[in-house]
């Protein structure tokens, strides 16, 4: 199919989807509308309050505010992740030690760990941000790990073949590889930063989507919380094009990734 | 041979063995007794699985005998063999890095400045015949192609002994045959000493100054010595028609012949025969 066709095909499904929406909202079939407005809005009210945001701007700091928290979160994070990761591959002794504490941890759902947050840090953006990290650091982390461990055999006998030092081990051989693994996890992680920023700002905050849909249903104003999730959704796709694009760029030695997107 | 020389590798009584996950011990070498003198050219033909790699490892330092002496250069041989250049059976490029890149870091580690490293890596490229895919990374390679650039990351760094597991052995067979008569070429210009890992006798007796024929495992030992008395330069592909190569082939494989039976015998029998 060419792509034409297939966007063609991809809009078409939205209108569809919008123009039900729109009449099941307002037109009364059978004596009845199935849309009750208090409870579905409707798609004509949903876009002039998202073009009122963008015309009045207040979205822009809302906006700004979620996703510095988001980048803020990623970037701890996947430092973290990085750090503790490379120190448990290269120390089995710790990683086993640890093993169950990480275990327990990651099994727990990060949400319960917000109000804690928001305890410790206050209502600003550094308890989103610890929420963020809470996500972020592991998925980091197990990639990480894994990266450095499975190192083909080969790969390093070669390279210490090739008179490589331990140091340079690290920096040619074991740093490279798990640096592939975290980065083939990117859409993963900058995915769940996200949703630490947003789900951190919906629980307790001054500002951000998170907050801005909480206060739409806090006054029972569903076209406000329809047009927060719509911004939230474009914001992510946004992101995530940003990834992909990185993503090509970094591992472009990877077969698939060079070969099948290319 | 001029003996005043000192001999590149010396196995003596080597013994091998490994502790299986059961406890147990699987000897893979028992008593080796190798010498390569310098410039020459060995080859080490076996069974599948005895213990020919296992040989090169004691060689190459990353694997210890538990008993016996390995001598590399008349000094013994304490922890990795530097002066060793390895051209692995598996794939051993970095991925990560161009061809060029690949070729260069043996320089790059040994401090020689980038521009200098890559500059030689090019020429080497070229020697392998691959001079305009150093922007390549390995997985746009063909097989026989990745094995070219092994060959130059090895080369590169000038060692004194190259040691080679069964490095054509992936291939199929035109390009072993381009890729052995590259390495004959290559290794005239300077004459390493080589020990050359095949399971393949035809090749071996193409390729090498010696071929040294080891008995099936467990417990494997070296069973038979042979020179190869063909004139050098030789063409793997011309040689292979010479009448010699074939009585010589003949009465080699009388020998081995009972061995690849056992060795075959052996690993249909015993499923966990050994790492």
């Amino acid at each position: 199919m060419s792509r034409v066709m297939l966007l063609a095909l991809q809009v078409l499904v939205a209108v569809v989807g919008l123009a039900l929406w729109q009449l099941l909202a307002t037109v009364p079939i059978f004596g009845r509308t199935w849309l009750p407005p208090f409870f579905f809005s409707n798609p004509v009210d949903v876009g002039s309050q998202i073009v009122d945001w963008f015309a009045s701007g207040v979205i822009w700091k809302h906006l700004a505010i979620t996703l510095w928290e988001s980048i803020l979160a990623f970037a701890i994070g996947s430092l973290g992740g990085v750090t503790v990761g490379f120190w448990f591959a290269r120390q089995p002794l710790v990683a086993a030690v640890f093993d169950p504490y990480v275990k327990m941890a990651n099994a727990l759902p990060r949400v319960v760990l917000a109000p804690i947050f928001t305890l410790w840090l206050g209502l600003g953006i550094w308890s989103k941000v610890a929420l963020g990290v809470t996500l972020v650091f592991f998925i980091v982390f197990f990639n990480v790990y894994q990266g450095v461990k499975e190192v083909s055999v080969t790969v390093r006998d070669n390279a210490r073949m090739l008179g490589m030092s331990e140091r340079q081990l690290m920096r040619h051989v074991y740093w490279p590889s798990a640096l592939s693994w975290m980065f083939s996890s990117l859409h993963t992680s900058v995915g769940f930063a996200v949703v630490g920023a947003v789900v951190g700002e919906y629980l307790g905050s001054a500002a951000g989507l998170g907050y801005l849909i909480q206060q739409a249903e806090g006054v029972f104003d569903v076209a406000g919380v329809f047009a927060g999730m719509f911004v939230l959704s474009a914001f992510v796709i946004l992101i995530d094009i940003a990834v992909t694009l990185v993503e090509r760029r970094l591992l472009v030695w990877r077969p698939d990734a060079g070969e099948a997107r290319a | 041979m001029d003996k005043a020389r000192p001999t590149a590798v010396t196995l003596d009584n080597a013994t091998v063995a490994f502790r299986l996950a059961d406890n147990r011990v699987y000897t893979a070498v028992e008593q080796a007794r190798l010498a390569v003198e310098d410039g020459e050219f060995v080859a080490i033909v076996g069974p599948t699985g005895c213990g020919k790699s296992t040989l090169l490892n004691v060689a190459a330092g990353l694997l210890k005998p538990v008993s016996g002496s390995v001598r590399i250069f008349d000094a013994p041989l304490t922890g990795l063999n530097r002066g060793a250049g390895y051209l692995f059976q598996a794939d051993a490029l970095f991925p990560w890095k161009t061809a060029i890149d690949n070729v260069a870091i043996g320089l790059e580690i040994e401090g020689v400045p980038r521009r200098d490293a890559l500059q030689r890596a090019q020429v080497w490229l070229a020697s392998v015949g691959l001079g305009a895919f150093g922007n390549r990374y390995p997985h746009m390679l063909s097989g026989g192609q990745r094995k070219r650039i092994g060959l130059a990351q090895v080369l590169i760094r000038d060692p004194k002994i190259l040691l080679m597991d069964e490095p054509f052995g992936p291939l199929d067979a035109q390009t072993r045959q381009i890729m052995g008569n590259l390495l004959l070429e290559l290794w005239n210009a300077d004459r390493k000493a080589v020990l050359f890992v095949t399971h393949d006798l035809e090749e071996a007796i193409a390729l090498a100054d010696r071929v040294v024929i080891m008995s099936a495992g467990p417990g494997a030992r070296i069973i038979g010595d042979w020179r190869v008395p063909l004139p050098r330069p030789r063409d793997i592909m011309e040689v292979r028609l010479d009448k010699e190569f074939h009585s010589l082939h003949r009465e080699i494989w009388s020998v081995l012949k009972t061995e690849v039976l056992k060795g075959y015998e052996q690993s249909s029998q015993a499923p966990a025969a050994g790492p």
